[in-house]
């Protein structure tokens, strides 16, 4: 079958390359290695040609929505002006080939995270066909359904529980059961179904296919929200560790990233991003540039490019053409920054307030305050972000790495003054995500220089521009206050949090929340300062309400834990830098703050960490990850610092964390045990045991790998990476000056437990063990050196400078 | 000026500005999609190629200093259905989240296990200490290396259940 499938796609591609529909890619050659690069394969990298002709040519006659557009003059356009098929409707996101072979379109793209598997396992499991018989296509703004972005652990809930894809799936099996009951004269009840075939129970001579059923017709139904998923004690292809469909060709260096996406007639772009923060264009010289073979120069406002044939000119062009600038805005002082966030105009918000706090505070047996700091960190994508678009008069398709294709399609259409439906943006994988980095902007850059040549542009921004000029994870401030009783029991806790903003996801009408959006003249969604309303609602999102308080809003206990007297209060400030969301944006942040603080309460009154979380803890989900992570690491109950430990050389310690991430989305608890050199103040994590809570486990190993990738991707966050500045400029812009731990390192030994719910809703997975990661460590570095630091990252000067005050 | 190369067996001559990188004549001359642009500065790994049985940052390389010696990118050890052993031992760990990474891991790896197949795990790490993944796959890289070379590694010895 897949053999088949490609050779459809193969076969379609030739055809329609003929009739000029799409793009003409390298002759596929996938045995020679070198030259050509292959087509690409099963189906998730199909070439810019319509979703009808796609399904036309895979024998089904399934159009959902109209064509428009004349196919014959650059038709690769046309389909764009139907946008996206209705999230409602069942043709929109199943169809069923007269092969039998399932289509499927999803709006929940693969960033790396495994969800592209896992939703071909999904509908593999409710279609009941082997999971090699299904197609998935997904973030073509032309093909797929509208379900904005790929992002906040919100592809799994989206798509796995009560809607979207999964009941699409659903109400399309009992519409196929419908149709073969009326065929085959036998109640549905009474039938089963395996690899595209229906037939009677204990009968297995009456049968039908799908593609005999369906005759070349649409569903043409609406989703139904009452069909019946699949039970999951009858999964056989969801919960299994399916592989990712796409590491063969990863592996061997087929697959095709964005980067890897050639146009006939492409050029190469590069971008002259400002010198300083706020600096502007005053003039440009072209002459500077004029001995470089090709070169044109792109001004727009403060957006400079340049464009040539072959991308080491466009380089070459970058870096030596003579652009005047003026100064920058200047930025605070990196060494003040916190205290300069507290000093701004912010915008408050009031999470939950049982307006008693102050007075539990004035009256506590014991009172504990700590102040804890998190820099500005940055996603930093291995590979600098790169973008390819072609803009043919009002016309535009774009390949892009966005998270958001139908964000970016309107965003692009108002940076070129398009109309959105005339410009189609088709998702290409580019290096890892965790979030916002530079991947919208460059597409931007991308479709801006497209443009100004009239001819298809590639951009690859270079090291430099990705990491000063992304959209950096948010700097934050945390104040916490506690009053505790005579018995050491929490009775009161106040937090309070000072975060920098500007900008973030483009949305559907803010290009300037991205840096070429703004240069262009697009200005950032807009900040106003107010302050902070009562709750209305229970919300969080943000995880700024601890695990522990009872989160009561609206009359009702809503939060996860027991304390009562409970006051969250934000501030969000006006940024210097562009901000956005980096994995598990704020949530991290907070929770950092969140479970540190708690170790510091149970350490003040002598209590085991983890049973002074259980004391205070009462939602079960939560009590389950960390009993489970605590069990995992055979943990000793006993406070810290650890008893007996040497005040030089290198002593080890413990030290745990959970969340609720989210509030109720995903849930996970961790121990790792560290090793502290207090000679040189580095820290090496040496043993980490995880428990992790994601709903019904839709593919183990895929949720382990995000469990392991997240726990060390939170463990380079904590122990290294800070973004740094001078008084107008970014100063961490390669792998020197922005510290990210290399695979040559001592990498801890993990163990993980994946706690299975198959009677819960599917929760987020990809943020779970990286929000835990930074409290864990600064407490496992307190239980071998009883030295509390509050600030990250937890580098050896900072170590070192915190022994050295320890004495 | 016309430059012959020779990519996994193959020669190539493409006419091209000797000073280019290698990086950008495999990948816009010659279409390879292994070796991929991550920093241009040569501190990342993913424009790995192994050249004459050495692991070499195309990015930092110019084309010329490539000529006539056997350049062997990510496609050179195998296809999708017949992949080198390594590259068959990191999909069966499944390591990778992007994959951004792979090219440099698999190639730095394999160019010093070539040169040093009695390895030990702190040998293989200080090979891959200019290597970096953003995803943080090492646990899985780490286990597929040792599934291929036999040596036991720590982070090889991770382990998960589910309940």
């Amino acid at each position: 079958m897949k053999n088949a499938m490609n050779r459809f796609t193969l076969e379609a591609r030739a055809a329609l390359q003929q009739a000029g529909l799409v793009h003409g890619l390298e002759k596929p050659d996938r045995e020679s290695g070198a030259g050509r690069g292959p087509a690409p394969q099963n189906g998730v990298s199909v070439p810019a040609f319509s979703r009808r002709d796609f399904l036309k040519s895979s024998g089904a006659l399934i159009v959902g929505f109209s064509i428009l557009g004349n196919r014959n003059a650059r038709a690769q356009f046309g389909p764009a002006a139907a946008g996206s098929p209705p999230a409602g409707q069942v043709d929109s996101w199943i169809a069923i080939g007269s092969d039998g072979r399932v289509i499927a379109y999803t709006g929940k793209e693969e960033l790396g995270q495994g969800i592209v598997t896992a939703q071909t396992q999904l509908v593999a499991e409710e279609l009941s066909v082997p999971f090699e018989h299904v197609t998935l296509i997904y973030c073509d703004t032309s093909m797929t359904p509208d379900q904005g972005v790929t992002s906040g652990s919100q592809s799994h809930p989206s798509n796995f529980n009560r809607a979207n894809l999964a009941q699409a799936g659903a109400t399309a099996r009992e519409a196929l059961f419908q149709m073969a009951s009326q065929k085959l004269g036998v109640p549905a009840d009474r039938l089963t179904a395996w690899d595209g075939v229906i037939s009677v129970k204990n009968d297995g001579a009456k049968k039908v296919t799908y593609a005999e059923l369906l005759g070349g017709k649409k569903f043409a139904m609406a989703v139904n929200p009452n069909a019946k998923r699949k039970p999951v004690k009858e999964w056989k292809v969801l919960g299994t560790s399916v592989k990712r469909q796409d590491f063969p060709e990863v592996m061997t260096g087929r697959f095709e990233y964005v980067h890897n996406v050639r146009l006939p007639g492409m050029l190469h772009g590069r971008v002259v991003r400002p010198p300083a923060v706020g600096a502007r264009v005053m003039s440009v010289d072209e002459s500077s540039v004029k001995d470089i073979p090709g070169v044109k120069v792109v001004v727009k406002k403060d957006f400079v490019g340049v464009v040539a044939e072959k991308q080491m000119y466009a380089a070459e062009a970058a870096a030596k053409l003579k652009v005047d600038w003026s100064a920058g805005t200047g930025l605070p002082k990196q060494s003040e920054i916190y205290d300069w966030l507290k000093k701004q105009p912010s915008r408050d918000a009031l999470m939950v307030d049982s307006k008693d706090t102050e007075q539990a505070l004035a009256s506590g047996a014991t009172v504990v305050k700590a102040t804890y700091r998190h820099p500005y960190q940055k996603h930093a994508g291995l590979g600098a972000s790169c973008a390819v678009a072609d803009v043919q008069g009002d016309k535009a398709v774009i390949y892009s790495p966005t998270q958001g294709v139908w964000h970016q399609r309107n965003c692009s259409a108002m940076i070129l003054g398009l109309k959105p439906e005339n410009v189609r943006v088709i998702f290409r994988r580019g290096s890892g995500c965790y979030g916002l980095n530079g991947a919208d902007a460059v597409t931007f850059d991308a479709a801006l220089l497209s443009q100004a040549v009239g001819k298809p542009v590639r951009v690859q921004l270079t090291r430099k521009d990705e990491m000063a000029w992304e959209n950096f994870g948010f700097a934050f401030v945390l104040e916490q206050r506690a009053a505790l009783d005579a018995r050491g029991n929490i009775v009161a806790w106040e937090h309070e949090s000072w975060s920098p903003n500007r900008g973030g996801r483009p949305g559907l009408g803010n290009p300037g929340n991205v840096v070429t959006g703004n240069l262009v003249g697009f200005e950032p969604q807009p900040f106003q300062p107010a302050p902070a309303a009562q709750p209305q609602r229970y919300n969080n999102n943000l995880n700024g309400i601890p695990s522990y308080v009872a989160g009561r809003v609206a009359a009702k206990d809503q939060g996860t834990g027991t304390v009562k007297s409970e006051k969250v209060l934000t501030h969000v400030v006006a940024s210097p830098f562009w901000t956005g969301p980096l994995r598990s944006p704020s949530r991290l942040q907070n929770t950092f703050a969140h479970e540190s603080f708690m170790d510091e309460l149970a350490a003040k009154v002598k209590a085991d960490p983890v049973e002074y979380r259980l004391r205070h803890l009462r939602d079960e989900r939560v009590i389950d990850v960390l009993k489970g992570a605590t069990k995992l690491a055979n943990w000793e109950a006993r406070p810290s610092p650890k008893p007996g430990n040497k005040r030089t050389g290198v002593v080890t310690g413990r030290g745990v964390a959970c969340v609720a991430y989210e509030g109720d989305n995903g849930y996970t608890g961790i121990v790792v045990e560290a090793d502290v050199n207090q000679d040189t103040g580095k820290v090496s994590v040496r043993r980490i045991w995880v428990a992790i809570d994601a709903g019904p486990i839709s593919n183990p190993d895929g949720l382990r790998n995000q469990a392991e990738g997240g726990a060390l991707q939170g463990m380079s966050r904590a122990l290294g990476e800070e973004v740094t500045w001078d008084n107008e400029k970014v100063t961490s812009i390669d792998w020197r000056t922005f510290h990210s731990l290399p695979l040559g390192f001592d990498i801890p030994k993990m163990e993980s437990v994946l706690i299975d719910r198959p009677d819960e809703e599917a929760t987020g997975a990809g943020e779970t063990a990286i929000t835990v990661m930074a409290a864990a460590i600064g407490n496992a570095i307190f239980d071998a050196t009883g030295v509390r630091i509050r600030e990250i990252p937890l580098n050896p000067e900072r170590v070192k400078a915190a022994l050295r005050a320890r004495g | 000026m016309a430059i012959t190369l020779k990519v996994n067996g193959q020669s190539h001559t493409v006419n091209v500005d000797p000073s280019t990188p290698l990086l950008y004549v495999l990948s816009d001359e010659l279409a390879v999609r292994g070796p991929k642009f991550g920093c241009g500065l040569g501190q990342c790994g993913a424009c790995t190629a192994i050249v004459n049985g050495a692991a070499i940052r195309t990015c930092v390389t110019p084309v010329s200093m490539a000529a006539g010696k056997e350049i062997t990118t990510l496609e050179g050890l195998g296809t999708p259905e017949k992949p080198h052993p390594l590259q068959q031992a990191f999909i069966d760990e499944q390591a990778a989240q992007c994959g951004f990474c792979v090219n440099g891991a698999i190639l730095t790896a394999k160019a010093y296990l070539d040169k040093n197949p009695r390895a030990n795990e702190k040998d293989i790490q200080q090979a891959l200490s200019g290597v970096l993944c953003r995803c943080f796959s090492h646990v899985r890289m780490y286990k597929a290396i040792a599934k291929y070379t036999g040596i036991t590694t720590s982070a090889a010895a991770s382990k998960g259940v589910a309940r």
